[in-house]
């Protein structure tokens, strides 16, 4: 008993208190493709709290700097922690005065870096993030997840999104993609992950960047369709069901 | 009180597999380009492929982000060498420095088995393999990865390399010609695409020789 006694203490100091974790605010999928004039994004607005939608006014889409945009699944505090990270590095970044600018590619290998060192100190940011951004016309995007594993594609999505979004971009993405059919193919994926992912909720924003600038749009919700012959008298061939 | 379990892993297997030959004036560095996480593809066009050195290539597959980790250290430290010895690193002491700089984190390891070819200072090809922890010996060929219990022992039959326990030690490296080496490659991957599902969509298959370096892509199976 005395033993097991202190074996508790030594493993519940303060340090290790810090280390395992759970997350607690959790945003779901983020989506990404690449299209003629960018980068095109989409992420809905909830802020599920386990099995409860707790928050439903969320922005997972930010901008960073003058070239990139990201977004962001996962835990809802360390991505605001992230975005002052961001915000800093931006700021440096500013007041060099030097004409230059982080573009996507540097944003993106930032927070790889970030977040590969918080998994190695065993206190990782529990996210799994989408940077898009256009610079000197080249268009970037990419992902990086909590422990760090980090690639660049064409289109990309965090969590649900990489099971029931990414097979319909791979099907249907293509090189010039106009913003309109870019758009439509997005809305066509985040209806497919609003019928499927139950944290998903009806409510969100599509985020555009260009060599132009970027812009996120107010939020709106999909129409959904449910009139499935199999759900008009569902109950027809076995009474007493529901 | 039972001591906290974490309820995550800080590794993750992105899956592939890397394969190396060596021959008399050639070497060949291949790997698949696809990155798994689970049973999911994240993408797959994806470089396992690192160049170390004017004659040092890397392969590395398993935990990504250890690899990209791992490149870059001995990236960094190339560079270094290079200003301060004023010429490149030959393969054999890139592969000293690759086993180093693995065991030196022992206790937390790089979750990365890799391959190294390249060309020795006569010219002649030479291949390293590695375990995680940065065990490594000089071999003929190797293969490392999700789908090495596939090739291996291919590549056993098909290169019919000599016992490295002969005395004399009898050369390993093969006598193939580099399109026979190189069309060897490209059957194993074939191969291993069949039944490994972490390996396909393409490989990419990089041959150095005294002229320089050359780069293939054949493309795999994607399902």
């Amino acid at each position: 008993m005395v033993s097991s006694q202190n074996e508790s203490s030594l493993l519940s100091s303060e340090g290790d208190s810090q280390r395992t974790q759970y997350p607690y605010v959790t945003g779901t999928s983020v989506i990404g493709i690449k299209y003629k004039d960018g980068i095109l994004m989409a992420a809905d607005m909830g802020g599920s709290y386990g099995s409860t939608i707790r928050y439903k006014s969320v922005e997972r889409l930010k901008q960073v700097g003058k070239h990139s945009l990201i977004g962001a699944s996962g835990e809802i505090s360390d991505f605001q922690e992230i975005l002052r990270y961001l915000d800093e590095l931006i700021l440096h970044d500013n007041m060099w005065d030097d004409g230059n600018s982080l573009g996507p590619k540097e944003v993106h290998n930032y927070l790889t870096r970030v977040m590969y060192n918080r998994r190695n100190k065993f206190d990782p940011l529990w996210n799994s993030l989408i940077l898009g951004g256009v610079k000197n016309g080249k268009k970037y995007l990419g992902s990086v997840s909590m422990i760090g594993v980090h690639f660049e594609d064409d289109h990309v999505a965090t969590g649900f999104g990489n099971h029931l979004a990414l097979p319909i971009l791979r099907e249907e993405w293509r090189e010039d993609l106009t913003f309109e059919e870019g758009v439509k193919l997005l809305e066509k994926c985040m209806r497919n992950l609003l019928y499927r992912d139950r944290s998903a909720v009806n409510k969100l924003q599509i985020a555009k960047i260009t060599e132009e600038g970027l812009t996120i749009s107010q939020p709106y919700s999909l129409k959904t369709f449910w009139n499935f012959a199999a759900f008009q008298n569902p109950t027809v061939g076995a009474e007493g069901s529901w | 009180m039972t001591k906290e379990h974490a309820n995550w892993s800080p590794y993750d297997n992105n899956g592939g597999t890397c394969v190396a030959i060596a021959g008399a004036d050639y070497c060949v560095i291949a790997a698949d380009t696809r990155m798994s996480t689970g049973y999911s593809i994240l993408t797959r066009d994806y470089s396992k492929i690192c160049k170390l050195a004017d004659k040092s290539y890397m392969a590395s597959s398993g935990f990504q982000a250890d690899v990209k980790a791992l490149q870059k250290v001995l990236s960094s430290r190339h560079l270094i060498y290079q200003h301060q010895h004023n010429k490149q690193m030959s393969c054999p002491a890139m592969a000293q420095l690759l086993s180093n700089t693995l065991y030196y984190k022992r206790f937390f390891p790089y979750y990365a088995f890799n391959v190294l070819g390249g060309l020795d200072s006569e010219g002649k090809g030479c291949v390293f393999t590695y375990d995680a922890v940065g065990s490594y010996e000089r071999v003929g060929y190797s293969a490392q990865g999700s789908g090495a219990t596939l090739i291996t022992p291919f590549l056993d039959n098909q290169l019919k390399s000599p016992s490295p326990l002969l005395l004399p030690a009898k050369d390993a490296v093969t006598p193939l010609s580099e399109a026979e080496a190189v069309d060897l490659v490209k059957t194993c991957f074939a191969s291993a695409t069949e039944r490994d599902i972490y390996t396909g969509d393409s490989v990419e298959i990089i041959i150095l020789n005294a002229k320089g370096v050359r780069s293939e892509t054949e493309q795999l199976r994607k399902d």
